[in-house]
């Protein structure tokens, strides 16, 4: 864009830098003439000190110095500040000139080049005449000069060329062209940066000393301009603090100005400028909140002198520049480092810049409404003779008359015409829209998303005013869902307003119809005869006609529209539009629901779609379709009218293709589910409606889902938060807002009409092979095919209980290891109504605990639902939890041959094992039989016949054997020695025949085997009567290798007499038994105690007599004396606690039995017997000596 | 003298908002939209600060040239904002506090209203000015300026604050079903 009356000139804008001209340098065809310069101007860094160059000829004439003046009495200004002092001083007026001249010290021709480089001076001087600019002069050399003091000649000549120059010392350089020619000209510019200073110095002086000359009533134009040209050549001069100072002084003089409305202009633009300086010095002092302070102040000051009211625009113009320049300044500075905030950062005064610049164009659109027939004046008062104004912010057409009284109103009447008739032609939209897009970069740098949107609504609007419509479009349809997702309605029908214009304007079928659509929806605020009218156009669009302008459009954009739908119905054929509602409010609303969340196979599902029109006139729709993720379904779910397209408004209240407002209307769907989706989801995927027709044109209405769109979640929030009692409505009428989406649902199994019973007896037993009986009976009307039968362990339980579970359909074996614990589809065939089916199975569980066993039963059967037929799989499923138990508890002793505990056995010694095993089961065991097995170690004293062969266990009795061993001595064994093992056979007794029989093994303790030295065991009779001889023979053996002593003695006892050695002393040699023969003589009758037998072992004093008892009886039966006895022989068959049920199986009689005494002694025992008495209990041990 | 008033839902929506110069009723939907940016930027900078010792007040929102956006968050994040115009000087940040605390009051009568469905669109009954009561159509559909819902609307200034805090009845009577 070219610089137009408002923007701010450059050179104010620019940094300014003291200017120094470099002449005699020949640039062009002088190698080293150029390699100087590019030195001095190429590359230059921050680093460099701030100098502007400019190669000039020698001979270049300077701007002329005005005669100074000596007294301004009579002295009038013709405005505050000429329009080319600036440019002067940065770029006409240096501060130096630097004379640059080919000299070397030892020159043969020194003075003739002495003399021309005096007249090179000269010639500056001459065209500088007046100013107080400096000259210095630059000796290029090819030699290197000697230190300094070193060169005796140049020194002298040096002082020779300064004399012959007028030239002080400080101002003549040697630039010696060596290798180090950067170095030298960053030393030489330092010093002519000096040189500049001290000149603009010296001008700052100059202008103050005009100061005292002035006076107030007619110089007050000149305090202004005196004390920004004194900040100016401060900040020339780099003292950035004093030209603030001179600024801030020079801002409020400018204030102090009297103002009216000629040189209100003036006024504000000299304020702007300053305001300008001011601010920028202060960002880069780094004091950003004193520029704010600064700029607010402006405004403030300024926003209120407008000046002419017929030229109001030009404010708004000025007021819009300020915002802008201040937003750039601010912009700048951030680049540079400044942190700006939220609520403090460019984007604000971009966006006030923006609104003036729409305010200017609102002015200008009034102001400037001149008709076509005024012509542009001529000649144009706007034009001056240089083509440039003297004074900024001038009138051209008065420039210098500071009179307030309007010389020539004519002439002021055409100049104002003349700025009107050219605020026309200014691209005021294009302003706007840059200010806007500025505005907007910044506020969504500083987290401003709503602002943003903000702005771009307006560059929407201001698109639109320009006639661009896409972009317009473009930015509104961006902008608009961040309105709708937040609710701010009445926001978002402006924002549709203007869009629906765009897209009517442009003809746009498609977004014409959507933001329709959205317009008379809920979400629209507008009023209903404005409704009414988008729908009666929206209706017109969908039979392929023309839809009226929208309100408020350019009449010429009208037109074009009108012939661009015009065109659109020519070729109007098959126009589908398919609309995605999810992502804006559309007029009608949708719901599905599913009637249930899960349908039976054999039921049809069956499912609402509820619509609901919030437009104010009756719709009607054309087709309605349901989509499913199982896109079989899809067919059965449509309504489709065929309809003409001239229909749509007929009849419009009837029918179910019509939709009232307000109204809600269900549409109910039914379909019969496949047998394969049996256990899936059906989702309805999307719902269609279409309105129109297809010959015409045709909008398809798209809810993903069960419907749904941008503003139904938090309607149905808001629905369920309410506990408003909605008003009763007439039957099959629901409240909308009570509808629940359900989108989908689930299609389940038929219901299994059979039942499945199971018999059983738990709980189940180790090992056993469990039955278990499953009854299924078939309830169904029709025959049922395909019945399968899985049985067996539930999965999903402990993985152990997996290998230790085995089931089979065959009782009659053993199951082992490699039976599955769970048997699958087990055809079992078909059934007809009302059968009956069993089936057996069997389960042997190895270990104890409960385990889940299932039963599931399936079968096919053929149906039919809504006249369709279709084969349905049906299945039930029973699980039973089964307890598994030990059968019985096996108990294993060790007693003495007198039936003593016994902590250890004596090698060689018989003693005996008795087994105890007691039934756990609550049902009947039979112990088929028993075996003890035994370890070589062992060996037995008798047979080990079985003695509880086939002996019934109820629960809680046991039963009991006996065995006689005797274990070899093998010397001391660690942890005792093996016994055996003990194996039980056993089955249920309820169990079948062809049940096999359960062998349980049971693994024997070890028992602890000692030896003995000597072994005593006497021989005797089982009783003895009185006064009748017992012989009792004791048979001592030694156990040992050696040859042992022993010393025996018998002691006397009351109930006997006895012969035989009373007390004796002897040897037995190893190996060896030795006999003692003794013949008591019982004197009383009844249990008696025998003489007892001392043995003392002289070798193992250890040996007791304790342990002796163990081994021989103490006492014995003394019988009174009879003719007649009688002998028993009891076999124990087994015991129950301390009862003994003993059984007689011998019994014979010695000798002539006819006495009385012998039959009752006989009866006597017989009820001893039968009434279970303890006695015999303790007399057992007696009895089982007798066999 | 406040411009415009108005009471912003949790989720960002108005639930009320209410204007002096009905003509320019979209510049204040706007303002007040954009001064959201800034109330949530400052909410979410209070999150890290303990919760009872917080400040509702959230103070000048921003600067425009002609007025200035105050805003005020409940605890229940419910926001308040208010426009001023920038010439008022009498408004000072104590004189808007007690503003933003009698619109407390009112919103907190407001929810008392057993027939107030939180998150519905709050009406100003005819009765006063910070006499706000539920209106009974459903949250989006009613635009508030509608002077069919909204029934007479005082001609004087309906955000003008009284000095003298009005007699605040119960709400319920104002209710129209």
């Amino acid at each position: 864009m070219s610089p137009t009356q408002w923007d701010l000139p450059v050179e104010l804008c620019c940094r300014p830098m003291a200017f120094v001209t470099l002449t005699g340098l020949d640039v062009v065809y002088n190698a080293v003439h150029r390699a100087v310069w590019d030195a001095f101007c190429a590359n230059r860094r921050a680093d460099r000190v701030p100098i502007s160059f400019k190669v000039l000829p020698g001979d270049h004439e300077y701007p002329k110095c005005r005669p100074k003046r000596t007294s301004y009495e009579w002295y009038i200004p013709k405005g505050i500040l000429k329009t080319g002092w600036m440019n002067k001083h940065l770029n006409l007026v240096p501060a130096l000139v630097v004379v640059f001249y080919e000299l070397d010290w030892d020159e043969p021709q020194w003075k003739e080049k002495q003399s021309e480089c005096a007249t090179r001076v000269e010639i500056v001087r001459q065209s500088l005449q007046g100013r107080n600019t400096k000259v210095a002069v630059v000796l290029i050399q090819k030699k290197t000069p000697l230190p300094p003091g070193e060169d005796v000649i140049a020194s002298e000549r040096a002082a020779a060329l300064c004399n012959a120059c007028e030239l002080s010392g400080k101002s003549l350089f040697v630039l010696p062209h060596t290798d180090h020619l950067v170095g030298y000209i960053i030393r030489l510019e330092n010093a002519f940066y000096e040189h500049a200073q001290t000149y603009y110095y010296t001008e700052i002086r100059r202008v103050k000393s005009h100061k005292e000359f002035l006076n107030k009533t007619t110089h007050q134009l000149l305090f202004v301009r005196h004390q920004f040209k004194i900040a100016f050549f401060s900040e020339l001069k780099q003292d950035t603090q004093n030209a603030l100072k001179n600024y801030r002084t020079a801002y409020n003089l400018v204030h102090e100005l009297r103002a009216h409305e000629t040189n209100i202009l003036e006024i504000k633009t000299m304020a702007g400028f300053i305001n300008y300086k001011i601010c920028r010095l202060c960002f880069q002092h780094n004091t950003p909140l004193d520029a704010i302070a600064q700029f607010r102040k402006h405004i403030d000051l300024c926003k209120k002198k407008i000046g002419s009211a017929e030229l109001s625009f030009e404010h708004a113009a000025w007021m819009s520049k300020q915002f802008q320049a201040f937003g750039d300044l601010f912009d700048e500075a951030i680049k540079l480092g400044l942190t700006a905030i939220q609520t403090q950062n460019p984007g604000f005064y971009y966006q006030q810049a923006a609104y003036y610049a729409q305010e200017r164009k609102q002015l200008a659109k009034s102001l400037c409404n001149h008709e076509a027939s005024i012509m542009y004046p001529n000649p144009d008062p706007l034009e001056t003779q240089t083509g440039v104004l003297d004074f900024y912010g001038q009138r051209s057409w008065r420039q210098g008359i500071l009179s307030f009284d309007l010389s020539d109103p004519e002439k002021e009447k055409v100049g104002v015409l003349a700025i009107q008739l050219k605020e026309r032609n200014v691209a005021h939209s294009e302003i706007i829209i840059t200010l806007l897009s500025n505005a907007v970069a910044q506020f969504k740098k500083y987290k401003c998303p709503r602002m943003k949107s903000h702005l771009m609504v307006q560059m929407g609007e201001e698109y639109y005013y320009a006639k661009d419509y896409t972009k317009a479009l473009k930015l509104l349809d961006y902008v608009m869902c961040d309105y709708r997702s937040e609710g701010w309605w009445t926001l978002l029908t402006s924002i549709l307003t203007t869009a629906l214009k765009c897209s009517y304007l442009m003809a746009q079928l498609k977004d014409y119809i959507t933001y329709s659509l959205e317009l008379l929806g809920r979400a629209s605020t507008l009023k209903d005869d404005q409704k009414s009218r988008i729908e009666k156009n929206l209706i017109n669009v969908l039979m392929n006609e023309s839809p009226d302008p929208e309100p408020d459009c350019d009449i010429f954009a009208v037109k074009t529209a009108q012939k661009l739908w015009a065109d659109r119905i020519s070729l109007a054929g098959s126009n589908i539009f398919t609309i995605g509602v999810q992502d804006f409010v559309p007029f009608v609303q949708c719901k599905a629901k599913f009637h249930a969340p899960s349908f039976h196979v054999d039921v049809p599902v069956e499912f609402d779609i509820y619509l609901k029109a919030d437009c104010p006139h009756p719709i009607r729709f054309s087709k309605l379709c349901v989509s499913f993720n199982n896109q079989e379904y899809n067919q059965f779910c449509v309504i489709e009218e065929a309809s003409k397209a001239n229909e749509v408004l007929e009849n419009p209240t009837q029918g179910k293709m019509c939709l009232v407002p307000g109204k809600t209307r269900k549409l109910l769907f039914k379909f019969v589910a496949k047998t394969e989706d049996v256990g899936k989801k059906i989702e309805i995927t999307s719902v269609d409606l279409a309105l129109g027709n297809e010959t015409g044109r045709c909008v398809v209405l798209n809810w993903q889902g069960g419907g749904g769109d941008a503003a139904s979640s938090q309607e149905a929030l808001q629905a369920a938060r309410s506990f408003k009692r909605r008003p009763k409505l007439p039957d099959n009428e629901v409240h909308w807002d009570s509808i629940i989406i359900q989108a989908s649902t689930m299609i389940i199994s038929r219901v299994p009409n059979i039942s499945v019973h199971l018999r059983h007896e738990p709980p189940a037993l180790t090992n056993e092979m469990y039955c278990l009986v499953v009854t299924v009976q078939s309830h169904e009307k029709t025959q049922i095919r395909d019945v399968k039968l899985t049985a067996g362990l539930k999965p999903g339980q402990d993985a152990n209980l997996t290998q230790k579970t085995h089931v089979t359909l065959h009782g009659t074996e053993l199951c082992d290891e490699s039976y599955p614990a769970l048997l699958t589809d087990i055809p079992v065939g078909d059934l007809h109504p009302g059968e009956q089916l069993e089936k057996m199975l069997y389960v042997r569980c190895g270990t104890v605990g409960s385990r889940m066993f299932l039963v599931y039963v399936s079968y096919l059967i053929n149906i039919t639902a809504e006249e369709k037929e279709i084969v349905c799989k049906c299945h039930k499923d029973e699980t039973v939890t089964i307890e598994t138990v030990f059968p019985f508890d096996v108990a294993v002793k060790f007693v003495s041959t007198k039936f003593e505990h016994l902590e250890r056995v004596y090698a060689d010694i018989p003693f005996l094992l008795m087994t105890d095993l007691l039934s756990a089961s609550p049902w009947a065991l039979t112990v088929v039989s028993s075996e003890l097995q035994l370890a070589p170690s062992m060996t037995t004293v008798d047979q080990l016949e079985s003695q509880v062969d086939n002996v019934v266990l109820q629960t809680g009795e046991s039963a009991s054997e006996c065995f006689c061993l005797r274990c070899p001595s093998l010397g001391n064994v660690e942890g005792g020695v093996a016994t055996g093992h003990y194996i039980i056979s056993w089955k249920r007794t309820s169990a079948m025949e062809n049940i096999p029989v359960i062998r349980t093994v049971i693994t024997l303790p070890h028992v602890i085997v000692e030896n003995i030295p000597l072994h005593v065991n006497a021989d005797l009779p089982s009783f003895g009567r009185v006064r009748e001889s017992l012989p009792v023979k004791y048979h001592l053996q030694n156990k040992t290798d050696f040859v042992q002593d022993v010393e025996i003695s018998v002691e006397p006892s009351d109930a006997f007499m006895f012969s035989g050695l009373k007390q004796i002393r002897l040897r037995i040699l190893p190996g060896t038994e030795q006999e003692m023969l003794y013949n008591f003589y019982p004197l009383m009758a009844g249990y008696q105690q025998l003489p007892s037998l001392n043995i003392n072992l002289l070798r193992f004093p250890n040996f007791t007599n304790q342990l002796l008892r163990r081994f021989i009886p103490t006492s014995i039966f003394v019988k009174v004396k009879l003719k007649n006895f009688l002998l028993f022989k009891f076999k124990v068959l087994k015991t129950n606690r301390l009862l003994f049920h003993v059984h007689f199986t011998e019994q014979y009689f010695e000798t002539n039995s006819d006495s009385f005494a012998f039959y009752s002694m006989y009866l006597a025992v017989l009820l001893f017997i039968s009434i279970k008495l303890l006695f015999i209990e303790s007399n057992f041990k007696d009895l089982y000596f007798l066999r | 003298m406040a411009v415009c008033i108005a009471v912003i839902a949790k989720e960002n929506y108005p639930l009320y908002i209410r204007s002096t110069p009905t003509e320019n009723e979209l510049k204040f939907h706007y303002m007040v939209h954009t001064s959201l940016d800034v109330v949530d930027e400052k909410i979410s900078a209070m999150g890290k600060a303990l919760v009872d010792q917080r400040e509702l007040y959230l103070g000048l929102l921003y600067p425009t040239e002609d007025y200035k956006v105050y805003g005020y968050v409940t605890n229940s994040k419910v926001k308040f904002v208010m426009v001023v115009d920038s010439s008022n000087t009498a408004l000072r940040d104590n004189e808007i506090r007690s503003m933003f605390r009698k619109l407390h009051n009112s919103y907190t009568d407001v929810m008392c209203n057993p027939f107030y469905n939180p998150g519905d669109r709050i009406q100003s009954s005819p009765g006063g000015p910070y006499f706000l009561c539920p209106i009974q159509s459903r949250w989006a559909l009613l635009p508030v300026s509608d002077p069919v819902q909204v029934g007479p609307t005082p001609v004087s200034d309906p955000v003008q604050v009284s000095p003298t805090p009005c007699v605040r009845s119960s709400p319920g009577p104002l209710i129209t079903w």
